[in-house]
């Protein structure tokens, strides 16, 4: 049913539905109203879990470490710097192979302090291990949280999974969302049965030490399972797609695509302002498209180069910089076209709530179309 | 697409002035998009909140830079900020002041002033005046049935805290009507 | 043997290496000394330290590193190292 509501608590609603049976947080900036919402469910006995407030983000991921050795279907959500102080825990979680699924609410990264949106917080842990999926509006976060348990918990992946949603741009909008039922969840999320688990009857450690001999190989099969996770999440989404109708069965979507000149690619809530500016474009002439990025990990790179193939070129837009290099996305499309011939140009938009209109959009093409590109775009350089 | 802009301070309401339009517009079947934009988070600073209405799904997620209407919540604002940039020709803002204006709207827009402060204290006992102003809101520009505000204010106050803020938003409701 | 998923391992691990042969001093137990505090038995660090069937304590020389701390410890002075012949 169609209903209007805030982004965070959607996420909350879909959470809920996922019957998670241990959420762990840190309460305090900064959270999302996420948490405080699930808090409520659990009090109302809305929501049959155990809920950990405990002193900060370290320990929210550790104790949803433990709870997920233990068998249970774990949950926590953060940002920002409460992610980046979760880093080694979300390395460890991954190498335990621990499904855990946690709502990313993008946001920049301090110093300078910045309460605003970008998504330098999750790029920043692309090398983690964790599934990275990236909403477009508040639909797709909410709907990427039931695939994201589906994937994770399946037995050749067991990966953890981040489901990453633009902070305020989505997490504090109001807008009509089709809400999923309990009933809908139950049929397509089937309980979290692990084939190991932490039992004090029969006792086993996870995350053990490994010699040289053995360290190389864990690597490898951690990235073996996450690339073949691929087809996981297509099964998934397609799965998804014919009981509710919405197909998320592709890690990459077109839009005016087929016969585009220059192709935009982007990832998160950007998506819809592009589409509107492609729209006017379009209108003017301009054979303009977007390549959408559902899932940043495991990189659709095959899925990228199809799409991207007959293109004359590429703009690729990025809310976040590898300091030093290029923005993460444009190095993953450089990656991906190499040998294609097809110019790629990468953009840095939108760091630290910085807005980003249609107008911006349109003067990118015209930059890629110039040549001039790998920059970042929009800089106020009479404060520099 | 239509798109308002609501100036405020920190602790007016502004945000859930934004929200609560965007659903009463919800209920009478259009798409609706309410954000805020936070500045930074101390009470009594400037803040900004939007809501776009639409017939099609609305996919833009910039901030509103040339609005149809703005609600400006403090009048001590417009020496500030300029609140009244960007707005359409033909559009409409309105102002909570109990004084005659001193300001200027640019050319070809509409300004209704309303004393929502007074309203308000007298309605709720409390200087908050986003409610009265989504009355003046509904009344001014059709955008919202007063019935489907009045259901957003029930669903969303508990229900003394609801019948004062519905009589608020009435009065305001009442007195640009009457203006018109 | 196989990568178990997750770096996943049952206990007993160190049941099989038998590090007994890394000794080279020897602590040996006084009967006569020992007042059955059972200090020893908490602070040995490879827990080889146990009590007997006949109700003293002895250390276990197939798991018994020779480091000494028992030694050490001992509030009396019921526990010598003794250097081996190998």
């Amino acid at each position: 049913m169609m209903e209007i509501t805030e982004g965070s608590h959607a996420v909350a609603e879909a959470v809920k539905f996922c019957r998670p049976q241990v959420i762990a947080a840190y309460p305090i900036t900064p959270q999302t109203h996420i948490v405080e919402a699930l808090a409520e469910y659990v009090a109302n006995c809305e929501l049959d879990a155990e809920y950990i407030t405990v002193e900060n983000e370290f320990s929210a991921l550790s104790a949803c470490i433990g709870a997920s050795a233990a068998g249970s279907r774990t949950y926590s959500a953060t940002t920002s710097q409460g992610l980046a102080l979760m880093f080694e825990v979300c390395f460890n979680v991954a190498g335990m192979r621990l499904p855990i699924v946690m709502s990313i609410a993008n946001r920049a990264l301090g110093a300078p302090l910045s309460i605003w949106n970008d998504q330098q917080d999750s790029i920043s842990l692309r090398d983690s291990g964790w599934l990275q999926f990236y909403a477009e509006d508040n639909q797709e976060a909410t709907d990427l949280h039931y695939i994201a348990y589906r994937v994770a918990e399946e037995s050749s992946v067991l990966l953890p999974a981040f489901v990453c949603f633009d902070g305020f741009i989505l997490s504090h909008t109001y807008e009509p969302i089709d809400m999923l039922t309990q009933d809908d969840i139950d049929r397509f999320l089937p309980k979290y049965t692990p084939s190991e688990r932490l039992d004090a009857a029969d006792p086993i450690s996870f995350g053990m030490y490994a010699t040289p001999e053995y360290y190389h190989e864990f690597r490898y099969e951690m990235d073996r399972a996450l690339k073949e996770s691929k087809a996981i999440i297509h099964k998934a989404g397609k799965e998804f797609g014919q009981m509710f109708g919405r197909d998320y069965s592709a890690m990459v979507e077109g839009y005016r695509l087929e016969d585009a000149e220059t192709a935009i690619v982007a990832l998160g809530s950007i998506c819809g302002t592009t589409k509107d500016a492609i729209d006017e474009m379009r209108d003017e002439g301009k054979k303009v498209g977007l390549l959408k990025i559902r899932v940043f990990r495991p990189f659709p790179t095959e899925d990228v180069a199809k799409a991207l193939l007959h293109v004359k070129r590429v703009a690729v837009l990025d809310k976040n910089i590898s300091l030093g290099a290029k923005g993460a996305v444009t190095l993953e499309v450089k990656d991906a076209l190499y040998n294609s011939g097809i110019p790629v140009k990468g953009y840095i938009i939108g760091l630290g709530g910085r807005d980003v209109r249609k107008k911006d959009i349109k003067e990118i093409v015209a930059l890629v179309e110039k040549g001039q590109g790998d920059m970042f775009y929009g800089l106020r350089t009479e404060v520099l | 697409m239509r798109e308002l802009r609501i100036h405020g301070r920190g602790g007016q309401g502004s945000v859930t002035a934004a929200e609560l339009i965007a659903i009463a517009a919800f209920e009478g079947g259009v798409f609706a998009q309410a954000f805020p934009a936070f500045g930074v988070e101390r009470r009594g600073a400037p803040v900004q909140a939007f809501v776009r209405f639409d017939d099609k799904i609305i996919r833009k997620r910039s901030q509103v830079y040339e609005p149809d209407y703005i609600i400006v919540q403090d009048s001590t604002l417009i020496k500030d900020v300029n609140v009244f940039q960007g707005v359409k020709k033909g559009g409409i803002v309105i102002v909570n002041t109990e004084r005659v204006p001193d300001f200027k709207v640019p050319e070809g827009v509409k300004l209704i002033t309303i004393d929502a402060t007074s309203i308000a204290l007298k309605a709720i006992g409390l200087p908050i005046t986003n409610t009265s102003l989504m009355g003046a809101f509904a009344a001014a520009t059709g955008e919202i049935k007063f019935s489907a505000l009045e259901h957003a204010l029930n669903h969303r106050f508990p229900k003394e805290l609801a019948i004062n803020n519905i009589e608020a938003a009435r009065q305001a409701y009442d007195r640009v009507k009457g203006a018109a | 043997m196989a990568l178990a998923v997750g770096c996943r391992a049952r206990p007993g691990k160190s049941r099989d290496n038998k590090t007994g042969s890394w000794r080279v001093f020897k602590p040996v137990f006084d009967r006569e000394k020992c007042t059955q505090c059972g200090l020893c038995m908490t602070l040995c660090p490879e827990g080889c330290v146990h009590e007997t069937e006949e109700g003293f304590v002895a250390p276990d020389y197939t798991y018994c590193k020779g480091c000494g701390i028992c030694a050490e410890e001992c509030p009396g002075t019921a526990i010598a190292m003794k250097q081996e012949e190998k």
